[in-house]
């Protein structure tokens, strides 16, 4: 039954090569795009020592240690490969040159002596959440992750208030130089923020924004893409709503946050959700305006931390997983509307 | 819980309710000012000063910067130096030998570009469309592997380089993969040409999902019934592609190349964290010679960057014009 | 409670002028509706009276007041949109209660207010439930239900029907009017559909290309048409069209020839006209007889039998085309010939270049 749900395919035939080959692409595709992902999900959890290993091993796994009776710390455990104690379970008390002291928990009395290349240690499989809460203790973790929830919330509050104010205006006034307003916005979209990086950068530095989050959030708020997202969406509200609510006495402010803002729901979730992805993971821009790490985002902070050469890999991977876990987070639970809503605007 | 939920969303719409209405008497009075036609330039004020702040006046500035040498910001302690900077860009004698240029490390940011846009986009484009039409099929879990290419799209582009840069890395996984299957390791982005393949591997990695979910759409908006019709007059599964998939698809096709070209001339982000540009300049793109010229070496050549992003911008342009056209002919098509 | 006036109305948008001139005077309580083709300017003026659209020029003036500069929100009218125009994200009560919140009407009179309005228009069961939720007749009754709770001095109406079942809108037709006689309001109402403003209306506003054809009470209207356009707009089916030539004159009628030589009359008084003069005789469907022994031929070329009533559509010899309205069934068939009575009480005369009326003389149709 469960292989005839498998091999539903689009013809009513067997299952033949091309069903094959599809399986096979899309296993090696689940492969390529979660394998790697997978990989820095387990490596996060392995101590400095496990991430030193080669070749590494697949789940975290940490060395065991015994609490044996008569030796105040816990001892680590070796099982014994070669020698005459070969198959035992031994727990090291301390280690002399090329010789391991080592006692049996169940008889701890009496010390033996065990050639080191004749034991390996015993492992389990242990998380080391202590790479992730040492991340707020001594990275400032806490304040990169409030930097970038600052710059990414209010942008992205700011961008829908503006924008749709502007595309209310554009979808549903008939004034004088509407046409020239919306075509000038339309225009800037072939002007990406790229190529006037420079100038962009004298504007912020004379209003005072370098190394200010506000540096980062104003220049990216009137994005052309969201004004023409929602006006295309707004020109479909019918203007007698508008109309009513004008007869109901409603100011025009009311007609934009009563009726045309509610019900342009759709378009706003997928404007809020294009904003956040933008800044949370902008790169370039915050790398250029933000110098001073108090006010690095965690993605400077990420990169900057990848530069140094003491920062441990542990550290490193646990933090690249935080980063990555809030975006994952509104992709699981929005993830149908997320992709609908990015096929129909074709924008990113 | 429903009541929980409930509570939730009235304390929310009080709150968008006392916010909106605080602007009520303000936006009243001004609305007796201009009329009810003439507020709309009220609505439109905040985003085209934002727009007038960080877009059209940079816009112009951009022609002052690159006109004037020194490392100065302001304006007005930056001489006037004409073209010079576009012709110490170009001062070149064999545009295809970057080492007989002036600046040498520009050329080769140019060809390195070039070569990635190439390869880049040809290959994402062929992969999101074996894809595309893959997950177009009556295939169980279609949802699940639709979200599994579109996922790394997501991602930051700091994240997608460290992912990379930690399988990649000299102890890694993927060479103790190779060493396990008896295989000789390679440190992979230390040597220039698999770190040029491991840069454009790794951007159409984190892109593709995005192109491909467009094509997708393209795809699922052909009808049926032509698909129907095609069975009908014997088509073979060939030909129903052939003649009659890739026409209709055609137009996204042409929006999705244009778009991916666009991105693909300005990569910086994945790139600088996963090689910053190396081995050497191997894998120098030329947003990074912007961003290095005019912000990180002493002294910023505001000057030079400022020029070489106009010639980025006349390559964008002429692409975006593409893309209009091409976009114009779908909505039409 | 008002009188609205109008006064040299203008509406233009650029260079197209769409409403030339408007004089009109609609009383205290009155039932008024704007009725003409597509196109005519109908629905302008009603906006222009709702404040949706600017007055370009002429004044407007409700109970003696200027009311020009003031917007759709202060006049205190209430309108009903052709497409309802319910506002979906909001419950059935919050569409009511909106506008009332607007002017912080006090909590306990909104409520007073929705309850009984929508007791009156017996959509209290679904008061909690979204438009979407909501038949065709339902919503139109929320979106009346809207401009009840307002009580305001004039309702407007714009085709409110028109998005209703046959059924529906004669059901509807018969609440809007018993709800006018309850409320007694000023009410102004625009249709393209005649047989609505004919059933409606105390007064009838015809309007063709953004002029007044003619005002009057609906009966008057159809006795008395001032002209061809109205003559043809009013009634149905459409009235009977035949082109000829004054003849004679005389006290008591115009007698006047078809192309074909065939003789007609019409009680009309004839000052106006000369002999010689073109012509254009009218006649109703339900006025010419046919199937008698005598009157002037007709080839029948199609037949409607509803049963109680039959229709049937004829050609005289020249071409022209001629309907006939019989009460009742008929054994008339498709391809007779019979004989058809244009009797002259019955006729209206139009000059043929003006369109203009000659008044009637006798009105067979008037009791």
């Amino acid at each position: 039954m469960s292989l005839a749900f498998l091999t539903r395919t689009r013809g009513r035939g067997r299952f033949d090569l091309t069903d094959w080959l599809t399986w096979a692409y899309l296993l090696l595709a689940v492969f390529l795009m979660f394998g790697p992902i997978l990989w820095i999900a387990l490596s996060s959890f392995k101590t400095e020592a496990a991430l030193q290993e080669y070749p590494p091993t697949f789940l975290p796994l940490a060395p065991v240690t015994a609490t044996v009776e008569g030796f105040d710390e816990p001892l680590q455990l070796f099982r014994i490969i070669a020698g005459e104690h070969q198959g035992k379970v031994l727990a090291q008390v301390r280690r002399i040159g090329l010789v391991g002291k080592m006692v049996d928990p169940a008889n701890p009395g009496a010390l033996i002596d065990v050639n080191i290349n004749d034991r390996v240690p015993e492992r389990a499989f242990a998380l080391a959440v202590e790479n992730y809460t040492s991340l707020f203790e001594r990275f400032n973790f806490g304040l990169y992750f409030w930097n970038s929830l600052f710059i990414t919330v209010v942008a992205t509050i700011i961008t829908v208030l503006f924008n749709s104010m502007a595309a209310f205006a554009l979808s549903k006034y008939h004034f004088r130089g509407r046409t020239v307003v919306f075509v000038l916005i339309i225009a800037t979209l072939m002007i990406p923020p790229t190529i006037n990086l420079i100038p962009i950068y004298l504007v912020v530095s004379q209003l005072g924004l370098v190394n200010s989050p506000w540096g980062v959030i104003w220049p990216a708020v009137a994005t052309p893409t969201g004004v023409f997202l929602l006006r295309q969406y707004m020109l479909t509200i019918p203007d007698d709503l508008l109309d009513a609510a004008r007869m109901d006495h409603a100011s025009e402010w009311k007609v934009y946050w009563r009726i045309v803002l509610p019900l342009s729901a759709p378009a706003l979730a997928v404007l809020v959700i294009f904003s956040v992805m933008w800044r949370w993971n902008e790169f370039l821009w915050p790398l250029i305006v933000l110098n001073r790490s108090e006010e690095f985002t965690l993605q400077l902070a990420l990169n900057s931390f990848q530069g140094e050469l003491q920062t441990a890999w542990s550290n490193l991977l646990a933090m690249t997983i935080l980063t990555l876990l809030p975006i994952t987070l509104v992709f699981a639970v929005l993830q149908k509307y997320i992709t609908t809503g990015i096929a129909q605007s074709g924008v990113k | 819980m429903q009541s929980a939920l409930d509570t939730i969303g009235r304390g929310v719409g009080r709150l968008y309710a006392a916010a909106f209405d605080l602007l009520e008497w303000p936006m009243l009075a001004l609305q007796r000012l201009t009329g009810a036609q003439r507020i709309a330039w009220i609505f439109l004020l905040p985003n085209l000063v934002i727009f007038g702040t960080f877009t059209f006046l940079p816009i112009i500035l951009n022609f002052f910067y690159a006109t004037s040498g020194s490392d100065a910001i302001l304006l007005q302690d930056r001489p006037y130096v004409g073209l010079d900077n576009f012709a110490t860009l170009l001062a070149c004698e064999n545009y295809l030998q970057p080492n007989s240029c002036e600046r040498d490390i520009f050329w080769r940011a140019v060809h390195n570009t070039a070569w990635f846009v190439v390869l880049q986009v040809g290959f994402m484009i062929l992969f999101s469309l074996v894809t595309a039409l893959i997950l177009n099929r009556d295939i169980p879990f279609r949802g699940f592997f639709r979200s599994v290419f579109f996922y790394p799209v997501l991602l930051s582009p700091v994240v997608v380089a460290l992912i990379w840069k930690w399988v990649l890395q000299r102890f890694g996984v993927l060479n103790a993969a190779l060493e396990g299957a008896g295989m000789p390791t390679v440190n992979w982005l230390v040597d220039a040409d698999w770190a040029f393949f491991w840069i454009v591997f790794v951007s159409i990695w984190a892109h593709m999902g995005f192109y491909t979910l467009i094509l997708l759409a393209g795809l699922q908006s052909i009808p049926s019934d032509v698909y129907e019709a095609a069975e009908m007059d014997g088509a073979s599964k060939w030909r129903v592609f052939s003649r009659i998939t890739m026409p209709l698809l055609m137009p996204t096709m042409a929006v999705v190349i244009v778009l991916s070209l666009i991105r693909a001339v300005q990569a910086f982000d994945e790139i600088f964290v996963l090689t910053g540009g190396g081995p050497g300049s191997a894998t120098l793109l030329i947003l990074q010679f912007i961003y290095e010229t005019g912000f990180a070496y002493q002294p910023r050549l505001y000057g030079l960057a400022a020029a070489a992003s106009m010639l980025m911008a006349v390559v964008l342009l002429v692409l975006t014009l593409v893309q209009l056209r091409a976009t114009r002919s779908r909505a039409e098509g | 409670m008002a009188v609205v006036e109008l006064d040299n109305v203008v509406k233009d948008y650029g260079a197209t002028r769409a409403v030339h001139g408007v004089s009109l005077t609609i009383e205290n309580g009155e039932f008024c509706v704007f009725v003409g083709p597509s196109g005519c300017g109908k629905s302008t003026l009603l906006r222009m009276i709702a404040g949706l659209e600017e007055i370009t020029d002429g004044e407007m003036r409700l109970d003696g007041q200027r009311v020009n500069e003031q917007r759709a929100s202060e006049r205190g009218l209430a309108m009903v949109f052709q497409t309802y125009a319910l506002y979906p994200h909001m419950t059935v009560r919050q569409n009511l209660a909106f506008g009332l919140e607007n002017i912080k009407t006090p909590k306990d009179e909104i409520v007073r207010r929705v309850d009984a309005a929508a007791r009156m228009l017996q959509i209290e069961t679904y008061l909690e439930r979204r438009p979407k939720q909501l038949s065709g007749g339902q919503r139109q009754r929320v979106a009346i239900g809207r401009a009840v709770v307002r009580e305001p001095r004039v309702f407007l109406f714009d085709e409110p029907l028109s998005n209703l079942d046959a059924e529906l809108r004669v059901a509807m037709r018969g609440e809007i009017s018993a709800l006018h006689r309850r409320l007694g309001n000023t009410m102004i109402y625009v249709t393209h559909d005649q047989v609505e403003a004919m059933t409606m209306a105390d007064k009838i506003v015809v309007l063709r290309a953004g002029r007044i054809e003619q005002v009057g009470a609906p009966l008057e209207l159809y006795n008395r048409p001032v002209n061809q356009f109205v003559a043809g707009f009013i009634g149905s089916p459409r009235m009977n069209f035949v082109e000829g030539t004054v003849d004679s004159i005389d006290d008591e009628g115009v007698d006047l020839r078809d192309r074909t030589g065939t003789a007609y009359r019409a009680a009309v008084d004839g000052g106006g006209v000369e002999r010689g003069d073109a012509v254009v005789l009218g006649i109703r469907p339900d006025h010419l007889d046919v199937g008698g022994s005598v009157g002037h031929e007709v080839t029948v070329n199609a037949i409607e039998q509803l049963g109680g009533d039959s229709y049937l559509y004829c050609e005289r010899p020249d071409g022209t085309r001629l309907t006939a309205h019989i009460a009742g069934q008929t054994a008339i068939r498709r391809g007779d010939v019979a004989r058809a009575v244009f009797r002259p009480e019955y006729s209206h005369l139009f000059v043929k270049d003006t369109g203009v009326a000659l008044p009637r003389l006798t009105i067979g149709e008037a009791v």
